[in-house]
């Protein structure tokens, strides 16, 4: 693990108080910094709370916000909770996919641009279907205006290259 | 700490407030903002300041002319964005219409007809929002301050009349009186499983032990809810004001808001208003000078369905993973850190500081005997105007539905009341309405009696072109995603229900599979450790029972009756539509379709794997799915 990494890390065990009932909020630091949660990370972590890294794993793969492999550079929420999912979600999903050349186990794209997650809910069920692209909720989308929300970002990404 | 007087906060914040002469509230709710209204604010501020118009964004000493603010969700979502100026209510505001609102309706108090809200049944036009179906018909209790007032702001709540409640509780009443109070009301758990929360809180205060918690469950996982996120971010000082009062009740000095991550704007808002609850003394030591202590963290949920429930909640606050815990013990006698702890959803927390307020008979003079009170409900699907309303227990689907929603939407989005199907009521662990329950008061006995249950409050509106199978197969794949493991009868059987639910939507089920079906569902609904496997079932048992039809369909016929099972569709060519162009000839990719050029062309069913791709290239919608 790079010094930079350790000193990190240390700080946000630090922020805890080394308490092991944190662990979440931990892990949830940990992985706000990294956009996923290194393996070398969680171990540390597991030593310094005094916890066996097992229990570390067993946390972070039973919670579906926490991510063991690195995530694309932009995150891309569609929901397919109820509200979405009888306004027909689904295409949106499939849209999605096709254009980043996902598949049902492969939710990042080869150039790591993208990373594409299926939620159920995101409380703005009054505006359904709905997605969120960095944090930008959007509302009542069709397959065309995810395609375009995609092409945008890809666009801004490359003028800015 | 400052011993916070309320009354003079209150009366000096009214005094600041005479000298507003224009009121300007923009909905600053998840889905108003989604929609630009932030953008809207930022227009606002900038028109008025460029005519040299004072705004004032806080109510305080010196502020005069226009008062420019925020609020939380004001529940007619699909409208948005919404803002009011003085008591006009305007809907679905652009930023460019800003320049003119300013010029007619800030300065000459002059409607903009064009922004008004139009009902698209009768076309009438509405200037003011409680004029409008969609309100005039709701309750609104626990909701009123809810996209009224400026959630950033401690002194707004406060002359409102808030946090007096919490006053009185901590300083002029024993924890038995406070109890008593909340018994009285008779107000039940508005999480799901409506328990008495005053007997919840009498169970706890009983309970011995040096150190006790209160814990509000803000994780509101059922897909298609929303209304505790709309609290937490309209009226947060609602839920901190419950809290207070609940501590008061068991003795209880620290506390935790627990918020699903899904919800960033309500962490903030939470955050921020336990940050002004403590600078002006009314969390922390010694609150009101009655010498109790109280302190409220904030946890993010971590994306797990299963943490909604109080035991596996509590694991998750203590750093595991989110399982559930056998009951008893029961949160009461040994919850958190194995501390007497009350839990209770938002909802039933925001209720509090208003009964005490109001008094307990008061409150009972809403609602059923059984279920007093206001419940919201989360209104999402096929509906003419989704959003977030509340009604008094009792209140029945068609009211909600046809009433409030504006009915129920066809395909093309229309209203049109034959459409209705269903109603889906509390999620993944309720069951469905149809239209023989039109008519049923809803509360927390009427619809455990038929099968569904209040849940969270998720109304979900299906109209006639939703395949209920789909439905059924849609939340068991939501359960079985979200089961923890922990037991083996929820794990094994929520996925052998949805492999046999995927049997019937691809025509591979034989009436024997609905008997297992059946069979299983009841097992899995008696056998399981937590609510969520032993509620998993009922989607499945109530669209059995109810649409059982639907269901010999796709089993015996082999077809589904509204064709969304794609395995089943059956595509045909309209022949008259079909101008031979040979595009879905060249796209199919099993080469079923047989035809020359401009001639009708055909599909060899036999040889069609349905895969719709005919479909999607046919320009002239020449090619549809048929049952
Ligand atoms: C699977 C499952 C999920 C639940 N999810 C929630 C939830 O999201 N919010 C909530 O308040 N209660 C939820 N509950 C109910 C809680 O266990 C608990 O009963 C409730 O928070 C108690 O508060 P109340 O008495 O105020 O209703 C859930 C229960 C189960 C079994
Ligand atoms: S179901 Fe999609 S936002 Fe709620």
């Amino acid at each position: 693990m790079s010094l930079e990494k350790l000193n990190d890390v240390i700080a946000i065990l630090n922020e805890y108080d080394n308490n092991p009932s944190k662990l979440i909020p931990i892990l949830q630091k940990v992985q706000q910094k990294y956009n996923y949660l290194p393996q070398d990370a969680m171990t540390f972590v597991a030593n310094s709370l005094g916890i066996a890294p097992s229990k570390v794993y067993g946390v972070a793969t039973f919670f579906s916000h926490f991510s063991i492999v690195p995530k694309g550079r932009h995150i891309i929420k569609i929901c397919d909770g109820t509200a979405c999912h009888v306004k027909k979600s689904e295409g949106i999903i499939n849209a999605a996919k096709k254009r980043l050349n996902l598949t049902d186990e492969k939710h990042t794209s080869g150039d790591f641009m993208f990373t594409l997650e299926c939620v159920s809910c995101l409380g703005a069920c009054g505006i359904a279907p709905v997605a969120v692209v960095d944090e930008e909720v959007h509302p009542q989308m069709t397959p065309e205006k995810i395609t375009a929300l995609i092409d945008a970002v890809y666009a801004k990404e490359k003028a800015n290259a | 700490m400052p011993k916070p007087n309320l009354a003079e906060i209150k009366n000096a914040y009214d005094k600041h407030y005479k000298n507003i002469t224009k009121k300007i509230i923009i909905c600053a709710g998840t889905g108003c903002v989604s929609s630009g209204s932030l953008k809207i604010f930022e227009a606002f501020k900038k028109g008025l300041e460029a005519r040299k118009i004072n705004v004032s964004l806080h109510i305080s000493e010196g502020c005069r002319e226009v008062y420019l603010t925020k609020s939380g969700c004001q529940g007619f979502c699909q409208q948005g964005p919404l803002l009011s100026i003085g008591d006009i209510f305007y809907t679905k505001v652009k930023e460019s219409d800003v320049e003119e609102l300013i010029e007619k309706t800030v300065l000459k108090s002059e409607p903009v007809e064009r922004l008004l809200y139009k009902n698209p049944a009768d076309g009438k036009q509405y200037a003011k929002s409680e004029e409008i179906p969609f309100y005039k018909k709701q309750t609104r209790f626990l909701l009123r301050e809810c996209g009224k007032i400026n959630p950033g702001d401690i002194n707004e709540y406060i002359s409102r009349g808030g946090y007096f409640g919490a006053a009185r509780a901590c300083a002029e009443m024993t924890p038995e009186e406070v109890c008593k109070v909340i018994s009285d009301s008779g107000l039940r758990g508005r999480g799901g499983g409506g328990f008495p929360t005053g007997k919840k809180w009498d169970l706890t205060r009983l309970s011995k032990g040096d150190k006790k918690y209160v814990i509000c469950n803000g994780d509101e996982g059922d897909p298609g809810a929303f209304m505790d996120r709309s609290v937490m971010e309209g009226d947060p000082h609602a839920v901190l004001e419950g809290m207070i009062i609940a501590a008061r009740a068991i003795g209880a000095d620290e506390g935790y808001i627990y918020v699903r991550m899904e919800y960033p704007l309500a962490v903030e808002r939470v955050r921020f208003a336990i940050k002004q609850a403590e600078e002006a003394g009314i969390l922390g030591c010694n609150i009101f000078g009655s010498g109790h202590n109280f302190k409220i963290n904030v946890m993010e949920g971590a994306g797990a369905f299963v943490c909604g429930e109080e035991t596996a909640l509590i694991a998750s606050v203590e750093g595991e993973r989110g399982m559930p815990r056998p009951k008893p013990p029961f949160p009461a006698q040994s919850g958190l850190f194995g501390r007497p702890t009350v839990i209770n959803n938002v909802e039933t927390l925001a209720n509090i500081g208003k009964i005490m307020t109001i008094g307990a008979a008061e409150f009972r003079k809403m609602g059923t005997a059984a279920s007093p009170g206001t419940k919201t409900f989360a209104l999402t699907g096929h509906v003419c105007n989704s959003g977030l309303v509340e009604v008094p227990f009792g209140a029945t689907i068609r009211q909600i539905v046809n009433e409030i929603a504006g009915g129920t939407a066809n395909d093309r989005g229309e209203a049109d009341l034959n459409a209705f199907k269903a109603v889906q009521i509390g999620g993944p662990s309720g069951g469905c309405l149809t239209k023989e329950h039109m008519d049923l008061p809803l509360d927390f006995d009427s619809l455990k009696s038929v099968g569904a249950m209040v849940g969270s409050g998720g109304l979900v509106v299906m109209n006639d072109k939703t395949c209920m199978v789909n439905i059924a197969k849609f939340f068991m794949g939501f359960t079985q995603n979200e089961s923890c493991g922990k037991c083996v009868s929820c794990r094994e059987g929520t996925k052998q229900m949805l492999n046999m639910l995927n049997d019937v939507s691809e025509g591979k089920a034989t009436i024997k599979t609905l008997d297992l079906l059946d069979g299983l569902a009841n097992v899995v609904k008696v056998s399981s450790l937590c609510g969520l496997g032993k509620s998993a079932p009922n989607p499945v048992l109530s669209t059995i029972k109810y649409f059982k039809d639907e269901y010999l369909a796709h089993i015996k016929d082999k077809t589904c009756p509204t064709n969304n099972c794609k395995a089943l569709a059956k595509y045909f060519i309209d022949a008259v539509k079909c101008k031979g162009c040979t595009a879905c000839k060249r796209a199919c990719p099993a080469g079923a379709i047989g035809g020359e050029v401009k001639q009708a062309h055909k599909i060899d069913a036999a040889k069609c794997i349905k895969c719709g791709a005919c479909a999607a290239t046919c320009k002239f919608g020449a090619i549809s799915a048929g049952g």
